[in-house]
Order: C-alpha cells, then sequence, then structure tokens
C-alpha cells in the first residue's frame, strides 16, 4: 500500500525543509478515505446549538439520524435542539416531489413545540427533485407569523466550509429583526458553541470584567438575542473558519465592528480579555481584565508547572478541524511541556497554516486534508505519544498506542477558558502518562 | 427538561417523523461490507455521507472504520458520478490496495440516476480493476427501507457478485448473519465449530470490528469472510439465513444462482430461537447436537428458573431493528415477562404479522407498529400513557429511561455511549444468558436503589 497520493504532495508540508506554500482549500480526490464531512454538516453544526428554534431536515432519514443531538452544545433554557426532526422522504415523494410534506411537518412542529423560530435544512437531494425549499418556508413563515429560515446546504456543494457560509447567511437574515436596547458595553461572542458549558465560563469572565454579552452565536443561543445582536457594539470571534464570514456581514451591514480571539491557553484567553478591554478604550476594564489575568494565573501557574515537569519532552500531533484552533493548541500544549510534532486540519486556510509554520520547531509536518494512514505514518515517524483530534482520529490513535484528547464535538470537559486549560492538562497527563501504554510496547 | 416536550397525548402526525428508530440505507451496506476480508467500502455520493457512516460506526464500536467516498462536488450532481466512481476506482486500487472494493449509492447519486452497474463494468473494461482484485456493488438509495435494507442490499450483491457453482458440493453450510455484532458472529461460528458443524459464514465482522490492540493500525483487520469462501458458497449443501429482513434475499438468489436450499430463521436471540438454530444446523450439516450445548442450554433454563418470579409480568418497550425485535420479543414472553410496546422505523409488513402471531394470544394488549412515524417519539407518548418496568433498545432509548426514571438495557444499533457489546455475543443460549444477566440487573439495580430503606434485601 503506498502511503500518500502524489496528487496530494503540495498539501502536505515539513518545516525548515520545504519551501512550497500549503495548497489547502481543494476538494477531496474521488476515491481518497478523507476524514472532511458536507455543507449539509458544517451548516448543521453551527446553527444547531440555537436552543429555542426549531430545526428540520428536509432529505431522506439519515442526515437527521446522523445529526441528533451528537455535538454536545448545553443549553441553559430549552431543548428543542436536541431533538431529531426529519420529514424523512420516501420513494414516492422523490418521485413526486416533497413539497406537501415538508409542509405538513413543519406546520405540525410550530404548532406543537411554539419555537421563536424555524430552520429548515435542504439535503442533497432537495433541489435535485425540484422542491421550492424557499417558498414553502416563505409561506409558513407568513402564516404562523415567525421567521422560518430556508438552510440551503446541500451535501455536495463544496466543503464542511462553504456549509459555515451558509449558516452565517441564514443567521444574518435573523439579525436585525429585533431591537432589544443594550447597555454600554456590550459583545457578542461568535463561534463558540457552548460545548462542555465552555460558554458558561466565558460569559462569567465577561461578567466579572463588567462586559455585557448581547448574543452568542451559536452556543446556548436565543433567536430574540440574536435578532437584536446588531445592537452589540463590537463581534467577538472564535473559531474564525465559522463565524468570519458572519461577522464581515454585520460589519458590513449595521457597522458592528470585529475582532479574532482564541479562548485556548491561557495566553490566548488573557489576550482576548484584553483586546476586548482595549477596545472599549475603558482604563477600568482593562484593570478588571488585569485582576482576573493576574488572579487566574496565581491560580494555575503552579497547577501546571507541575504538569510541565511531568509531561517535559512528550510529543503531540494535533488534527483537527480547523487550522486557527490548531494554533491555540500548540501554544496551549507548549505551555505544559509538550512539543507539537505534527499539525493537521481538515479544512484550513494558507494564512492559518503560514502561522503555525512560524510558530512550529522545524521539521514539523503540516498536513491539510489528511487520511488515516497518511496520519498514523506520519505519528509513527515523529513518535509522538498523544493524537489531539476527532471521533475519527480517536481509535486510530488508540490502535496504534498512543494518548488521545477529543479536542472536537465529543470532549467532554470544558477547554476553553483558564478552567478549560486546567481540564486539557489534566487530560493530557491523564492519557499521556496512563499505564496502559505500559503493556502495549 | 430534554423530553419534557413531550407529552402523553397522541395527535396523528401527517408527515413528520420525531426522533427516528431506523437510519438510512448506505450505512448498513457500509457494515455489511467491512464482514469481507481486505474490503473497502466506498460511498457513491457527496463526502459527508461517507464520513457520517464513518463516525456512527466507529461511535458503535470504538474502532477505525476505513471507507472511501466519490465525493461529489456541484458537477457531478449536474452531469452524473461516472468520472467521480471511476477515478475512485483507480485512486482506491493504487493508494489502498484492497482485495475487494465494495460500492454503495447515495440518495444523490440515485436520484440523479447514475447508473453503478454500468460505470463498475466500464472500470472493469477500462482495466482500472487489477488482476485478482474485485468490484462489487448494491444499490442503496436512502430515500427507501432503512439501514437494514441497506445491509441486506450488500449481502446480495456478495452472492451475486461471488457465489459459483462448481461440478463438486462441497461439505459444508453457509449461514448469512444478519445485521448483529462481531461477538454475535463470532459466537455463531463457536456454535458451528462446538457442533463439528463445517460453515461459511458471511458477512463475518469479528476480527473486523473488535480488533486487539497490538500497537499496529491494520487497515484491513485479519477478520471477515474471503472471496474464495464467498465464491464457495454456491457449493454448499444448504444455506441458514438469519434474519429475515437482512438476509433472506441473499438466500433466495443464492438459491436461484446455485440450487442452493435454504432455510430463513430468526436471529438466535433466547431460548426458542436459538432451540431452532441448532436443530436445523444440526439437520443441515448432519451432525449430533453435542452434550456441551445441551449444557449451555440447560445453564440458561437454570437461569430462568432461579430468577423467574423477578420477571413475571414485567411490562417492556423495545425498539430497534426488525430481525432483533422478532426473537426478542419471542425470548420476552419466554421469560414471562410483557412486551407491550415495539416501535420499528423499518418498514416491512413482515413485522406486523410475525407480532401479531407472537403477541396476539399472550400480549392483546400489545402496541406495536413499523415505518414511516414509527418512532421514539411515538414509542414515548405510548410510555407516558401507561408506564413500563424495563425498556430494551439503542443508546437513543437514554432520554426516555432518563425522563420516566426507567431500567434500560442497550440492546442493537447505535450504542455510543457503553462498552461490551462488540465483545460479549446476545445470541446462542450463552448469548441469552448474557442479555438475561443485563435484564434482572437493570431491574434488580433499580429495585435496591428506590425501595424505602429498612426493604432493601441482601438476597435477591
Amino acid at each position: 500500500m503506498s502511503t500518500f497520493l502524489t496528487e496530494r504532495e503540495n498539501q502536505i508540508f515539513r518545516t525548515g525543509k520545504d519551501v512550497h506554500t500549503i495548497n489547502c482549500s481543494r476538494p477531496s480526490l474521488a476515491g481518497s478515505v478523507s476524514q472532511r464531512a458536507c455543507v449539509f454538516c458544517g451548516s448543521r453544526v453551527v446553527l444547531y446549538p440555537i436552543a429555542d428554534a426549531l430545526h428540520l431536515i428536509h432529505g431522506p432519514i439519515g442526515c437527521a439520524a446522523y445529526t441528533w443531538d451528537i455535538r454536545g452544545a448545553l443549553s441553559s433554557g430549552p431543548e428543542i435542539h436536541r431533538l431529531s426532526f426529519s420529514t424523512d422522504l420516501r420513494e414516492k415523494d422523490v418521485v413526486f416531489g416533497g413539497e406537501k410534506k415538508l409542509y405538513h411537518s413543519l406546520s405540525e412542529l410550530i404548532d406543537r413545540y411554539k419555537p421563536k423560530a424555524a430552520f429548515v435544512y435542504s439535503t442533497c437531494i432537495v433541489g435535485v427533485i425540484g422542491d421550492d425549499l424557499e417558498a414553502v418556508c416563505k409561506k409558513v413563515s407568513k402564516e404562523k407569523g415567525m421567521p422560518v429560515i430556508p438552510v440551503q446546504a446541500p451535501g455536495f456543494n463544496g466543503s464542511k466550509k462553504d456549509g459555515y457560509k451558509i449558516a452565517c447567511e441564514s443567521l444574518a437574515t435573523l439579525i436585525g429583526t429585533g431591537d432589544l436596547e443594550v447597555p454600554k458595553y456590550s459583545i457578542n461572542i461568535l463561534g463558540d458553541f457552548n460545548l462542555a458549558g465552555e460558554l458558561w465560563m466565558l460569559l462569567e469572565y465577561y461578567k466579572r470584567m463588567g462586559i455585557h454579552v448581547n448574543a452568542t452565536i451559536t452556543g446556548d443561543g436565543r433567536v430574540d438575542a440574536i435578532r437584536s445582536a446588531h445592537k452589540a457594539s463590537l463581534n467577538v470571534v472564535q473559531c474564525s473558519g465559522s463565524m468570519m464570514y458572519l461577522a464581515k456581514i454585520m460589519k458590513e451591514k449595521y457597522g458592528v465592528p470585529f475582532m479574532k480571539v482564541s479562548y485556548f491557553g491561557l495566553e490566548d484567553m488573557s489576550d482576548a480579555l484584553y483586546e476586548v478591554a482595549k477596545f472599549f478604550k475603558s482604563d477600568e476594564l482593562m484593570a478588571k481584565a488585569r485582576e482576573i489575568v493576574r488572579e487566574e494565573f496565581t491560580r494555575m501557574m503552579p497547577i501546571l508547572k507541575e504538569y510541565k515537569e511531568k509531561l517535559e519532552g512528550k510529543k503531540a500531533a494535533i488534527y483537527v478541524g480547523g487550522s486557527f484552533k490548531a494554533i491555540s493548541l500548540i501554544k496551549a500544549l507548549r505551555l505544559i511541556g509538550v512539543k507539537t510534532v505534527l499539525v493537521g486540519s481538515q479544512t484550513g486556510t494558507a494564512d492559518e497554516y503560514e502561522i503555525i509554520r512560524e510558530l512550529c520547531d522545524d521539521d514539523t509536518i503540516i498536513v491539510d486534508d489528511s487520511n488515516p494512514i497518511e496520519l498514523s505514518t506520519f505519528v509513527k515517524e515523529k513518535q509522538a505519544d498523544i493524537f489531539i483530534g476527532g471521533v475519527k482520529e480517536r481509535p486510530i490513535a488508540y490502535k496504534i498506542g498512543i494518548g488521545f484528547c477529543d479536542h472536537n464535538h465529543e470532549r467532554k470537559e470544558a477547554l476553553a477558558g483558564y478552567e478549560g486549560m486546567l481540564n486539557f492538562a489534566k487530560e493530557i497527563y491523564a492519557t499521556a502518562m496512563s499505564p496502559v501504554w505500559q503493556f502495549t510496547k | 427538561m430534554l423530553l419534557r416536550h413531550t407529552s402523553d397525548i397522541i395527535v396523528d402526525r401527517e408527515a413528520l417523523t420525531i426522533n427516528p428508530a431506523k437510519t438510512c440505507q448506505p450505512i448498513g451496506a457500509m457494515y455489511a461490507a467491512l464482514g469481507i476480508h481486505g474490503c473497502l467500502p466506498h460511498s457513491h455520493g457527496s463526502q459527508g455521507c461517507c464520513s457520517y457512516h464513518r463516525s456512527a460506526l466507529t461511535r458503535h464500536y470504538k474502532e477505525p472504520v476505513m471507507a472511501a467516498t466519490s465525493s461529489f462536488t456541484e458537477g457531478s450532481s449536474v452531469f452524473g458520478g461516472q468520472a467521480n466512481l471511476l477515478q475512485a476506482v483507480e485512486t482506491i486500487f493504487s493508494v489502498y490496495n484492497p482485495d475487494v472494493i465494495a460500492v454503495h449509492t447515495t440518495c444523490l447519486s440515485e436520484t440523479i440516476g447514475d447508473d453503478v452497474n454500468q460505470i463498475a463494468q466500464k472500470a472493469r473494461d477500462d482495466g482500472k480493476v487489477p488482476a485478482g482484485k474485485y468490484l462489487i456493488h448494491c444499490n442503496t438509495p436512502s430515500y427507501v427501507g432503512s439501514h437494514v435494507t441497506g445491509y441486506a442490499n450488500m449481502v446480495t450483491a456478495m452472492v451475486k457478485s461471488f457465489a459459483a457453482k462448481s461440478a463438486t458440493k462441497k461439505n459444508q453450510t453457509n449461514i448469512i448473519s444478519g445485521w448483529v455484532e462481531p461477538s454475535d458472529m463470532r459466537e455463531i461460528k463457536r456454535i458451528a465449530r462446538e457442533m463439528q458443524a463445517k460453515i461459511v459464514l458471511f458477512p463475518d465482522t469479528s476480527d473486523v470490528l473488535d480488533t486487539p490492540m497490538t500497537g499496529k493500525h491494520e487497515f484491513y483487520p485479519k477478520g471477515g469472510v474471503t472471496v474464495p469462501e464467498l465464491v464457495s458458497t454456491g457449493d454448499s449443501k444448504h444455506t441458514i439465513a438469519l434474519g429475515p429482513f437482512c438476509t433472506e434475499d441473499a438466500a433466495i438468489l443464492l438459491e436461484n444462482k446455485c440450487k442452493v436450499k435454504f432455510d430463513t430463521l430468526q436471529i438466535p436471540i433466547g431460548l426458542k430461537a436459538t432451540d431452532t438454530f441448532v436443530s436445523t444446523l444440526s439437520r443441515a450439516a448432519g451432525v449430533q447436537v453435542p452434550e456441551s450445548i445441551n449444557d449451555e442450554r440447560g445453564r440458561l433454563l437454570d437461569m430462568i428458573t432461579d430468577m423467574h418470579k423477578y420477571l413475571y409480568g414485567k411490562r417492556v418497550a423495545l425498539y430497534g431493528d426488525p430481525d432483533i425485535l422478532v426473537p426478542l420479543t419471542e425470548f420476552l414472553l419466554t421469560l414471562d415477562m410483557k412486551p407491550i410496546y415495539i416501535v420499528s422505523g423499518t418498514p416491512g409488513k413482515r413485522f406486523e404479522a410475525s407480532m401479531e402471531s407472537l403477541l396476539s394470544k399472550k400480549v392483546p394488549e400489545a402496541k406495536y407498529k413499523n415505518g414511516e412515524r414509527a418512532d421514539m417519539f411515538l414509542l414515548h407518548q405510548w410510555i407516558k400513557q401507561e408506564p413500563v418496568d424495563l425498556l430494551i433498545g439503542n443508546t437513543y432509548g437514554k432520554y426516555i429511561a432518563r425522563d420516566e426514571n426507567l431500567p434500560f438495557v442497550r440492546l442493537g444499533f447505535p450504542i455510543l455511549d457503553r462498552v461490551g457489546h462488540s465483545y460479549f455475543p446476545t445470541v446462542g443460549y450463552t448469548g441469552a444468558m448474557n442479555l438475561l444477566t443485563k435484564i434482572l440487573g437493570a431491574i434488580m439495580d433499580k429495585m435496591d436503589r428506590e425501595c424505602p430503606e429498612e426493604k432493601i434485601e441482601l438476597v435477591m
């Protein structure tokens, strides 16, 4: 079995050795065992945490079954988002069209759950069988007097990243339709999905600073807050891959400025608070931010130092959805003595790969849209001790006999913020040092 | 909060499915194909399908699951996916080098009208399939049937592509496995070995999706039925098809193609279904039932005898795939329990007929439904109307179990939140003991947790 597809040469890069720029954003080769997902998946994961909205999937049952509560996006209130609604298209619908079924399903659902808004997702075949999703949504919206938003995300129409963009466009149709008043220092949090309750930690930090969080998009999201999102003074954007596009739309349409932050690792978390304080040009906010950082550092550093002493010299491989997250991970790992030897993502951007290249030591492998054979070959070559990735990477790491940390949908511990850094260190330590590896060598 | 969204008032739903008790065809085809040795399943459609199926199987088995995709683009959805599939075949053989590529379709490739049969033939004609390698395929439109149908279609494709009749009969019996765990397939082989019956089991995911940890990731693990074995099924004396929904089509085709007679049985879950399986295998293979198997049966009976007072009259709600639900219902009746609500998203009239004959006399008040809108939401509404003592099914039951405070036994696909299903069988007498242990454990744990403190029993 050959290890690399020659067509992929330019998507693999070794720091200090190669000079070509990494070739990303290209579609996967047909026949590859790609770790990538589809457009529908992209828009579904972004919108799904909005907890008081209805999410109806128009298509055969699979697309609804596979996205039923798979992402631990927590809600502090309603939990309609954790149910699975589908039109369950059958053969007769494929032949005669599914619009009627969609109309009935949507009406039934709205009557039953009285949501604040409805998102209706198209799937691969909806356009092909000629259903006019938009017309049905418009009709129901009128009848029920509530926003019914078509999410036109057929799976084949690009990659997961394109799905993010479509989700942003859908959100943009909601934003600006409400006018809840907001206090002076008011921000929206974009791109945190409240996995394992991470958003709630961030809210706490901002609250301590004296900053009002207006809309959270989309973690623990609420339709009314999103409708008034344009009232905030600033969009603070994490997970740039999914939400940057919305931030740009809001800047253009409503003049809301945005900044890109990361909440992973002490450094980036602190920078986020400082940057927000700086934006409001308030000495008071800055003083409070400093106080939080000082307090948290004093609490964290001795514990992290202990982890670092034990983990020093361990090597990590990272393969995540977007390249922006990888940057924070490299820094956070460095803080606990772990060196990154392999970095990759499903849908990274050229700019971010460039930052990674500068950040990493020489002879680090950087790879775009990789596959299991490549990944396990690289991991073995670099003798990584820990793999950081998602569901499809986990069993491979375990089979090779190295530690694993889920930094994707299936994380069970909050990994963002200061507390998250502790959890992260603990998880890395637990997996890297597990006695199980002694028996597998 | 989570399921407080469900009320006990049942309103007729015209169109909507809430919390499905099924998924779509392709994943079944992918799972079945993994039961061929050295096979790389291939999903002919968008990337997402393949990714979802791999993730779902990985979550269930906690094993790497390899499969390739045609990675449809907008262009393919307009001009057809032929170019993608031809390119894929070339890429797969040159990079991943499997013995077999097993292509299944998706709703998209079906709807735009790709003819995979013709494309596969073209791939062979163009020399894209190296000598000694195979390209098989089946149609799995996601809007027909369910994941069970997809499994059945891929199993049928195995017969269609490989089974051949030669001049000499072989002293072996085919066993076509329905959708069960690798542990169950391993158990079926063990029972046959114990009986000294020579069998070919297909598909066979043992040693594929329950592999030991060795420090090496095997892209093609050692398990799976081999191509020569599949070819030889045409020369077997007899076929036993386990689970009509999953395997009968394949058995019929094998009879038509190679004149191998068959019996369709239920998957051997529980005492009676295992009795039938053991006696059928004994007859088909011309072997005696050894004492060791009779002893296993005796131990199961012993366990039931010891514990039957805890089982009498307990109301059970169950859901999942018909081929599991039918023998499970029968087993629950054997245990003197009351299977009272039964739901399967998989359509097919046979389900209703089987349930009718099992339940009409013994539990006339039982409610069962399959096909469209037979979903977890309906099951939950039934439970809310009149509660049950036990819930059996896949992981998606955990919301109901939590909401209604029910003892819950996980069985079926998918199980995303517990381990063991891929290692400990449910089929056969030993499997029935495993299942009964779980049922009793769940019921008695709840008794211990909730009975008044002064009534807690040391000896049960």
